[in-house]
């Protein structure tokens, strides 16, 4: 009886993949959250290129500051614009109705993006973009097939183009199954991929900021419940001597 | 706290302001009645634990709930905000809020292994019928509490899994529309909806803890059973702490509080390793569409409820429709649950526990098991054509637990039960 | 099974030993229920000091700025209106700033500020809570020759100096708050903040 309890509840983590199986293999986006290098890093790359349109709204200036290590003079100077204060949240101008009639659709706050998706699609989107003229912009890509967005650092990776499958049923659209870089940008395929990386981690720690807090206050929880546990065990024992 | 005889400390009346209180209120008696001289079997062991674990649980999520209601603003333009505010903003509240999430998950986990105890001892049986239907109603207010809690975080999940099950009663022929527009109070899932689904996830745990009283006065009326399935009352009588107590109890207090501590603690252990570790549990325990704030204009990819639904919505979903209509799919699924209320008729067996009983009611014990897990897992999959198969069967496997029970139990051959407990 | 001795003092042992180690759980457990009902960063950041940068601020002129719900005024004063302020002491009911719950010890002086140029206070009056009107202007048709700049509050008639001193025989009782705050530098004051702050 026990043995098959368990092995019906071991076939539960295979859920685990149930949601996100689909589309082409992600790469690792080698999140570290303790790198606060990198987390500085992309704090300024998103500040620079994609704040102007996706805010990240729950996400406090001042907050972001305190946990990346940045002073507040550096974060007045560098990352607030206008008139927002270092207590703010970290939102821009733009509005629904501008997302809707540029884009054809509202442009998503990020704050949460690494939760809804998962930090490797974020990174290995950043990198998948492809050249495309049927769409608006220009622009295609290969994790978010159709996106309303331009690709906002095309200048630094360079352009892309599609990499088409081998077969393909007939009547059918040829598949895109992979990207290839065929005019180098401003940056080289490693610095692209570290700044890539570097918003991704960011973006990870935004999503939810208080995510190493919690893993280092569990291990001091586990601890004092181990302790509980020998004492409580060693109490029952004594007890149950009257029993047996 | 001392083990001296509970006979001689009953007899004395206390003095002090205990004995103010006892001239008042029952204290002594129920002290005694429930603890000291409660007599539980000796030998009730690991799978005892689950039910005061339940009602710790219990404790907790109106713990949490409370706190997290004191920041929570239950409107469709600021719940999924006042989320990330209590998570990011409230002092602590990130810690609130995930063992409130995962605390819901983890009372489903132990009221399942609570239940399927009840299964393998006979729990059910005779004299205990009242008692198992209590404990099914409580199951039933849980199912209605997680429902109407899910929808609170206002995220794409919450909204469309909502739209999912209200649209079921419109499945209910001739009245179906309007039945699911009063559920909503709207013609569509919406700000009403939300504010009065708020309403009932908050008052429905105190039904639930008065549920949880009577099932245990019912408990205590009847007395504890054990894995031998052997009735300690009906055996004979004296033991250690008592001359008329039967001999093979013990009573509760100490010995089962003590043992109860050390099942806390482990439990709390494990709990605080998914609270601290992995919350969200590969999107098990939170689900990654629900980062993202309802959209009534995009469908996500896959609906799915949480995974302590997903057995009912496996075979919902096996059900084809008939008729045009999925009237008998929900049937179907309802029916699941129902019919646990039938189980103290449908056991025929003359032993009360799976350990006496013959290899027929193993299998099909065994086979419920494996069917319920299966379409734990089916029901939290996109439905292709081989997991529509697989669901059916696993559904009627599930039913046939139920309804060839009154054969198999009667036809097998069971085995002697002993007089005395075993451990 | 033992003698009673033994048994009765490791159990007495181990049950203190595990109620005690429990109740620091307890403890610990109750933490961040208690504190999560202390003001969240939601109301910390509404309660933050605000800064006022002055650079551009006319002599005369006055910056209004909000801190914890309240009007802050910030005031550029001319020399004419400093010289005034010591022959008004004997309309004042409290010319020295004597009263210490009205201004932070370092405003306690005969301008009521840190820098003499810039006046840093609350911009409700004392009495019941209006705010007071701005006039800097000498001498006035209503407020008579006398009047050498400072508020008038419509309210109920009381009167305060560029200092935010009061008058005697207004109805309000005391001169107007002056707020913790600091100079971050020349032209940007820090209000809500000072250098003694926790």
């Amino acid at each position: 009886m026990k043995k098959l309890l368990i092995a019906g509840l071991l076939l539960l983590p295979l859920t685990a993949g149930a949601a996100g199986g689909h589309g082409p293999e992600l790469e690792d986006a080698n999140v570290d959250l303790k790198d606060k290098a990198s987390l500085q890093r992309g704090a300024k790359y998103f500040t620079n290129y994609c704040l102007g349109c996706h805010s990240l709204q729950y996400m406090r200036y001042q907050r972001m500051a305190k946990d990346l290590g940045i002073p507040e003079d550096e974060l007045r100077e560098n990352l607030l614009f206008g008139d927002a204060k270092p207590t703010d949240m970290m939102t821009n101008a733009i509005k629904p109705a501008d997302g809707e009639k540029w884009f054809g659709t509202a442009i998503p706050d990020l704050t949460l993006v690494t939760r809804w998706r998962d930090p490797d699609w974020v990174y290995t989107y950043l990198k998948s973009y492809y050249v495309d003229e049927s769409r608006p912009y220009g622009v295609n890509n290969l994790v978010f097939p159709k996106v309303g967005m331009p690709h906002a650092l095309i200048n630094l990776q360079g352009i892309q183009k599609p990499v088409y499958a081998a077969h393909h049923g007939e009547g059918s659209e040829p598949q895109v199954v992979d990207v290839e870089l065929v005019e180098p940008g401003e940056l080289t395929v490693e610095e692209y991929d570290s700044m890539v990386r570097d918003i991704t981690n960011f973006l990870t720690y935004v999503g939810e900021p208080y995510k190493l807090e919690r893993r280092s206050l569990g291990l001091y929880v586990l601890l004092f419940l181990g302790l509980m546990f020998i004492l409580a065990y060693y109490l029952k024992k004594e007890f149950w001597k009257d029993v047996h | 706290m001392s083990s001296d005889t509970t006979a001689t400390a009953a007899d004395q009346p206390p003095g002090g302001f205990l004995g103010w209180l006892d001239k008042r209120f029952p204290v002594m008696a129920v002290w005694n009645d429930h603890l000291a001289q409660y007599y539980a079997p000796k030998n009730m062991g690991f799978w005892s634990f689950f039910g005061s674990l339940a009602l710790v649980v219990l404790v907790l999520q109106i713990v949490t709930g409370l706190w997290l209601a004191m920041s929570y603003k239950p409107s469709a333009e600021e719940a999924f905000a006042s989320v990330e505010y209590i998570m990011r903003d409230v002092n602590w509240g990130w810690l609130i809020r995930y063992m409130h999430s995962t605390g819901a998950s983890f009372f489903f986990i132990l009221v399942y292994l609570h239940m399927f105890r009840g299964l393998m001892w006979g729990s059910y049986q005779k004299p205990r019928e009242l008692l198992w239907i209590i404990g099914v109603v409580i199951y039933l207010a849980m199912m209605a509490t997680a429902f109407f809690g899910y929808l609170l975080p206002w995220g794409q999940m919450s909204y469309w899994g909502a739209q999912v099950i209200v649209n079921l009663f419109a499945a209910v022929p001739a009245v179906g529309d309007d039945l699911s527009t009063w559920v909503r109070g709207d013609y569509v899932i919406s700000d009403t909806t939300l504010n009065r689904f708020f309403a009932f996830h908050f008052v429905i745990p105190f039904l639930l803890a008065a549920l949880v009283f009577l099932h245990i006065v019912a408990l205590h009326t009847v007395g504890s059973t054990n894995p031998d399935g052997v009735e300690i009352k009906k055996g004979p009588k004296g033991n250690k702490w008592s001359d008329t107590a039967p001999a093979d109890g013990i009573p509760f207090h100490p010995y089962y509080t003590v043992k109860d501590i050390v099942g806390l603690v482990v439990f709390a252990a494990i709990f605080s390793a998914v609270v601290f570790y992995a919350p969200d549990l590969g999107g098990l325990f939170l689900e990654a569409p629900n980062f993202q704030p309802a959209d009534p204009l995009k469908t996500p990819e896959h609906i799915a409820p949480v995974w302590y639904f997903t057995p009912y919505y496996a075979m919902l979903r096996a059900v084809p429709p008939i008729g045009g209509s999925q009237f008998p799919g929900v049937m179907v699924m309802f029916g699941a649950i129902l019919i646990l209320f039938l189980l103290p008729w449908l056991d025929r067996s003359p032993v009360r526990s799976i350990r006496y009983k013959g290899m027929l009611s193993k299998v099909f014990l065994g086979a419920f098991v494996v069917s319920f897990v299966v379409l734990a897992y089916l029901g939290l999959q996109p439905a292709t054509e081989l997991y529509t198969l697989m669901s059916q069967i696993f559904t009627v496997v599930y039913f046939a637990f139920f309804l060839l029970m009154p054969i198999y139990t009667k036809l097998e051959k069971t085995k002697p039960v002993p007089e005395r407990v075993t451990t | 099974m033992n003698a009673e001795g033994v048994d009765q003092k490791r159990r007495r042992v181990l049950v203190t030993a595990t109620s005690a180690v429990g109740a620091v759980g307890v403890g610990f457990i109750a933490v961040p229920f208690i504190s999560s009902m202390n003001p969240s960063a939601k109301a910390r950041a509404a309660g933050a000091p605000v800064q006022a940068d002055v650079s551009k601020l006319e002599p005369g002129a006055l910056l209004r700025v909000k801190y914890r719900g309240q009007p802050i005024w910030v005031v550029h004063r001319t020399d004419t209106m400093l010289e005034a302020l010591p022959t008004l002491d004997a309309k004042l009911v409290d010319p020295g700033s004597e009263l210490a719950s009205q201004q932070p010890p370092y405003c306690a002086n005969a301008t009521r500020s840190i820098e003499p140029k810039y006046f840093v206070a609350i911009g409700i009056c004392t009495h019941l809570g209006c705010s007071p009107t701005y006039r800097p202007e000498f001498a006035p048709d209503d407020l008579g020759a006398d009047w050498k700049g400072g508020w008038f509050c419509p309210c109920h008639g009381s009167k305060f100096d560029l200092a935010g001193r009061v008058y005697k025989g207004v109805p309000a009782p005391t001169n107007l708050v002056i707020p913790k705050h600091k100079y971050v530098n020349e032209n940007t004051i820090l209000i809500g903040e000072d250098e003694g702050a926790a």
